[in-house]
């Protein structure tokens, strides 16, 4: 177990270095830099100085060795958007409120996902599920900037019970989350209920019925684990997503986090800011799978890391 | 069903546009913008005073055009990288699993991102970033098809009867690793088109005069105090565009294979 952790660790820290090299390399294979005369006139002194400042006029694999040697002691550089901090203090100022964001969304959507999916499938054709299932199709067809423009439509201009943005107060944190929480909560729901539906057709829950189990002791004790247990690798890689995917809810109630630097730093070719972005994503992503893929094997015990699945 | 016939709706509009838009999308008349809905414009007008409806239909047209193209590039891309690293195995397989490895790392979306601030907009660059994504899913699907599918006995009896790797894909392989890559196809469609219109809201898509419901839907926050509709009829199209497709890909996914997905 220990030998498969380091194993998949060290193709993690593979993944990220291609990752780094990747990105570096399209950013600077692109025409446009970040001290052009569109972006800003300077005299061609001050903008030697400044390419000379953040090393930008050294040649690029000299340029990446000397990226990769400072991330190593985890100096990211200075974004050149907001020369006055570092990137490290950037991402730390701005950060935590897409995180925040993100972990109540995951809370809301999850629990609720769970106890709708569960409801539903143990109501199966009934108007509860019809309800739960409809509902879910929509949260997931339907994308989260349009739903949020109907809410502020609706209850900011036409009600105006609730602010149309912001990230301070309990109000206005409600709409964002409301919106955000939909889709990941649709699937949490949709996924919740298949695999509730599967266990219930289980030969175990037969025989349980059989011993003359009560179905409440039934759910609880046994389907519930069992159905649950598939949901951990699907769900898992969900959280990076939602860590990382609130940009348009970002950008519809102008809540101040991460999500608009990843493509403002695009933008205006901030290297050091897309390298963080893209690296910071990568990590996420990395990790949270490797974390699902244990727990998933801690969890089921007919799960063999190297093996094949019994089922 | 009714997926079946919106979508058939909103084909119609894509390929028909010149006909039904009652003007064409680019025409405006300053002195009429910002106008409600009325007889003469059933939409209402934007902000520089053209004609909502006709934006719209064309908007349509441009979120298929790039939800089918990007399917087709990805499909293009996808296949054969999947179908050879599932084949032959070996160092190919090896280079592609990393690679695949590599690119599922990237968040698809904010790649997506990525490529677009350095492509520049643009219909075309568009359907290339987003391509870009979509491939991934579709290789890594092809490939697990194709393992799953080579030792069986078929193919045994054509490789023993001398034919050719390309053969076998083509003729043996692919038909029978079909019905996935179909279901993948017809989902693929609507998460293209969310990904256009997400990329026009966000400003790095598709730029003026040529529509894109997603940028109708980023310019009218600006305006939806005051006039709402320009929000609500865009928002309005990209949510049926997105359920119909859905519920066409879900109902060719229970004719297609009932038994691997189960919903």
């Amino acid at each position: 177990m220990a030998r498969y952790i380091l194993g998949r660790i060290a193709g993690l820290i593979f993944t990220l270095l291609m990752v780094s090299v990747i990105t570096f390399a399209i950013m600077h294979a692109v025409p446009g830099g970040p001290f052009d005369e569109t972006k800003q006139p300077l005299p061609p002194a001050a903008k030697a100085n400044i390419l000379r400042k953040y090393g930008l006029d050294k040649p690029l694999p000299v340029q990446y060795a000397r990226y990769m040697w400072a991330a190593l002691h985890f100096d990211f550089g200075t974004p050149f958007q907001s020369p006055t901090e570092t990137v490290t203090g950037l991402i730390a100022r701005v950060w935590p409120v897409t995180l925040s964001l993100a972990g109540i969304v995951i809370l809301l959507s999850y629990t609720l996902g769970l106890l709708l999916g569960i409801v539903a499938a143990i109501n199966q054709n009934t108007w509860i599920d019809q309800a739960v299932t409809g509902l879910s199709t929509l949260g997931i067809a339907v994308p989260n900037f349009v739903v949020g423009v109907w809410l502020i439509l609706i209850f900011s201009v036409k009600l105006h019970w609730l602010p149309t943005g912001g990230w301070g107060n309990f109000r206005e944190l409600i709409m964002p989350v409301l919106v955000y929480s939909l889709s990941p909560m649709a699937l949490v729901a949709r996924y919740t209920r298949v695999n509730m539906l599967e266990s219930l057709r289980a030969d175990y829950v037969r025989t349980a019925r059989a011993k003359g189990l009560g179905e409440r002791t039934i759910i609880v004790r046994h389907v519930l684990k069992n159905a649950l247990i598939p949901l951990i690798t699907v769900l898992g890689p969900q959280i990076p997503n939602i860590a990382t995917g609130s940009i348009f809810i970002e950008a519809v109630f102008r809540v101040p986090g991460l999500g608009r630097y990843f493509y403002s730093s695009a933008t205006n070719r901030d290297y050091p800011m897309i390298m963080a972005t893209m690296l910071l994503a990568a990590v996420l992503w990395g990790t949270t799978y490797l974390l699902s893929d244990i727990l998933y094997t801690l969890v089921d015990p007919r799960v063999r890391l190297t093996g094949k699945k019994n089922q | 069903m009714t997926g079946l016939v919106i979508v058939a709706i909103f084909l119609m509009c894509a390929v028909f546009a010149n006909f039904i838009a009652p003007q064409p999308y680019y025409k405006s008349n300053l002195a009429d913008n910002l106008q409600g809905p009325s007889a003469h414009h059933l939409f209402g007008t934007d902000p520089v005073g053209r004609d909502l409806l006709s934006r719209i239909i064309y908007g349509i047209r441009t979120s298929l055009l790039v939800g089918f193209s990007v399917q087709i590039f990805a499909f293009a891309v996808g296949i054969p990288l999947g179908a050879l690293a599932g084949l032959r195995g070996g160092w190919i397989d090896f280079v592609v699993t990393r690679l695949l490895e590599v690119m599922t790392a990237f968040p698809s979306f904010l790649f997506a991102i990525f490529l677009m601030t350095i492509l520049g907009n643009g219909l075309f660059n568009v359907i290339l970033a987003i391509g870009m994504t979509s491939w991934i899913d579709v290789a890594r699907l092809t490939r697990g098809q194709i393992i799953s599918l080579r030792e069986r006995e078929f193919i045994m009896a054509a490789r023993s009867y001398g034919a050719k790797d390309r053969r076998i894909i083509l003729r043996h392989l692919l038909p029978h690793a079909l019905p996935p890559l179909i279901i993948m196809l017809a989902i693929g469609i609507p998460n293209a088109i969310f990904a256009e219109a997400g990329l026009s809201f966000l400003g790095v898509g598709i730029n003026d005069p040529l529509p894109s419901l997603g940028k109708m839907v980023g310019d009218s926050l600006s305006y939806i105090s005051q006039y709402w509709y320009l929000g609500i009829f865009p928002t309005v199209t990209i949510a049926l565009a997105m359920l119909s497709f859905n519920f066409m890909g879900d109902g060719l996914r229970d004719a297609l294979d009932p038994t691997m997905y189960n919903q």
